[in-house]
């Protein structure tokens, strides 16, 4: 690799950071990470908060993996990268619990389950092991931000649908209530994330050909 | 690819390890008292919500001062006992221990010239511990308010006992019923509640297992205080302008 010369923000790191937006999106096109997916989308806020922490865990081991990448041996790689994962959460769990305190308990265990998101690890087996920090940076920010803009869509119809509120302010006038309109309850329950995932995928299959597979 | 020795894993995994052990600790041991005070903060608004006063992380302490007269803890038999600091009574302890050993605290606050009687609860949930506190008006039977917290439960179901919304539904609702014997407040399916009733709070749809949670919690730790409830009462006529009601309980 003769990245040397090679400017912070050229076209081929630009598309690291961009790829994971749509192409390689790592729910609907690798299908990653469903389960978090699932999980924190009841809500806007929360998904989002979860969106930024995976952000920065995602970033932060990347680099690390990079910078080790020379030293690790093949055959304990996969502990490595537990090891960096795991301490890298907890360590944002520790910090957010001591001054953004009220943030924290919102996550509660969702911090925890950071530690399980195949994204994480799917990245830095497959990048940040044979790449350059700065790659494996902008692939970290990239990757958890396709997997933010999933998880803040479909949060914002289960929220809108399921409980008539963005970002926990309502949203649907009372009157549209007294004319018989109703929360729909299945929204907040998990089974309809799925559906709101599956219809995101099909969207972006139907306008992007290329991601539609032949069998 | 390159091929690492034994020796070479083995160090370097030990390195690692210890290196990460070093960092964990040392950012436990140095953000430990950045926690504590957090958490004690949150104690304290968490006890101002229960008697509907808003607070912020800045001034929740000096609200404390301000609104809760005293503490102290009882035992079962209703009996204070002051030696005891009750903010920093474990209610998971105390439910443990069989019930003649428990060391119960109260909060006393006063607002609208009137006492309000703020008592712990402490119960599970489906994911993990739930807790809160519900403050009694000094009829001991009439919810002036109700706070609750989880450590773990579904965000958008049961993680919702800890919104406003849920815990205003408790407002006016009653413990004891006509004839003065303790009944608890029920948490009845979504919807469901009898807007008539005093005893009926519309449990949170989805989060079943949460809402009978809050259910039993308000029930095992409330009946705990029934005679304390009964003594205070008794002593009611006597002590109605004095501020100091612990004599005559005694």
């Amino acid at each position: 690799m003769n990245a040397e010369k090679e400017p912070l923000f050229s076209s081929k790191n630009l598309k690291l950071l961009t790829e994971p937006l749509n192409d390689s999106n790592p729910i609907t096109v690798q299908v990653l990470g469903v389960c978090s997916a699932l999980a924190v989308t009841v809500k806007l806020k929360p998904a989002f908060v979860m969106a930024l922490s995976v952000m920065v865990v995602m970033a932060v081991s990347n680099v690390v993996i990079s910078l080790l990448r020379k030293t690790v041996p093949p055959r304990i790689r996969i502990i490595v990268q537990l090891v960096v994962i795991a301490a890298m959460v907890i360590l944002v769990d520790q910090v957010l619990k001591a001054f953004v305190f009220d943030i924290s308990k919102q996550l509660s265990v969702f911090v925890g389950l950071i530690i399980t998101n195949c994204i994480i690890m799917g990245r830095l087996e497959a990048f940040a092991l044979s790449n350059k920090p700065w790659q494996s940076f902008l692939d970290g920010i990239g990757n958890a931000a396709g997997y933010g803009v999933i998880l803040l869509i479909v949060a914002f119809f289960r929220e809108l649908l399921g409980s008539g509120t963005i970002w926990g302010y309502k949203v649907i006038p009372e009157s549209v209530y007294d004319f018989g309109y109703e929360n729909n309850g299945l929204m907040i329950l998990p089974p309809m994330a799925l559906i709101v995932v599956g219809a995101i995928i099909w969207i972006q299959r139907a306008k992007n050909k290329k991601l539609v597979e032949s069998n | 690819m390159r091929s690492y020795s034994n020796t070479y894993i083995f160090i370097f995994s030990s390195i690692m390890v210890i290196i990460v052990a070093a960092l964990l600790s040392v950012a436990a041991i140095t953000l430990q008292p950045y926690q504590k005070k957090n958490i004690e903060i949150n104690k304290k608004q968490n006890i101002l919500t229960s008697i509907n006063i808003e607070s912020t992380a800045k001034n929740a302490e000096a609200l404390y001062e301000e609104y809760i007269l005293e503490s102290y803890t009882i035992n079962y038999k209703g009996e204070i006992n002051k030696t005891v600091d009750a903010f920093t009574v474990d209610m998971k302890k105390e439910l443990a221990k069989q019930i003649e050993e428990r060391n119960l605290p109260v909060f006393v606050s006063s607002l609208e010239e009137t006492k309000q009687y703020i008592i712990p609860v402490y119960g599970k949930g489906l994911w993990g511990p739930i807790w809160g506190y519900v403050s009694l008006k000094d009829d001991l039977s009439t919810i002036f308010g109700a706070n609750f917290s989880h450590k773990a439960e579904t965000p958008g179901l049961g993680a919702e006992i800890d919104t406003k919304d849920f815990q205003l539904r408790f407002l006016g609702k009653e413990i004891l019923d006509k004839q003065g014997q303790f009944v608890s407040i029920s948490i009845v399916k979504g919807g469901t509640a009898d807007p008539n009733s005093k005893y009926e709070v519309d449990g949170i749809s989805g989060g079943t297992i949460t809402s009978n949670g809050v259910d039993d919690m308000l029930k095992d730790c409330l009946s705990s205080y029934e005679s304390y409830f009964k003594n205070i009462k008794q002593a009611m006529p006597e002590i109605d302008i004095e501020k100091n009601l612990n004599n005559d309980v005694n």
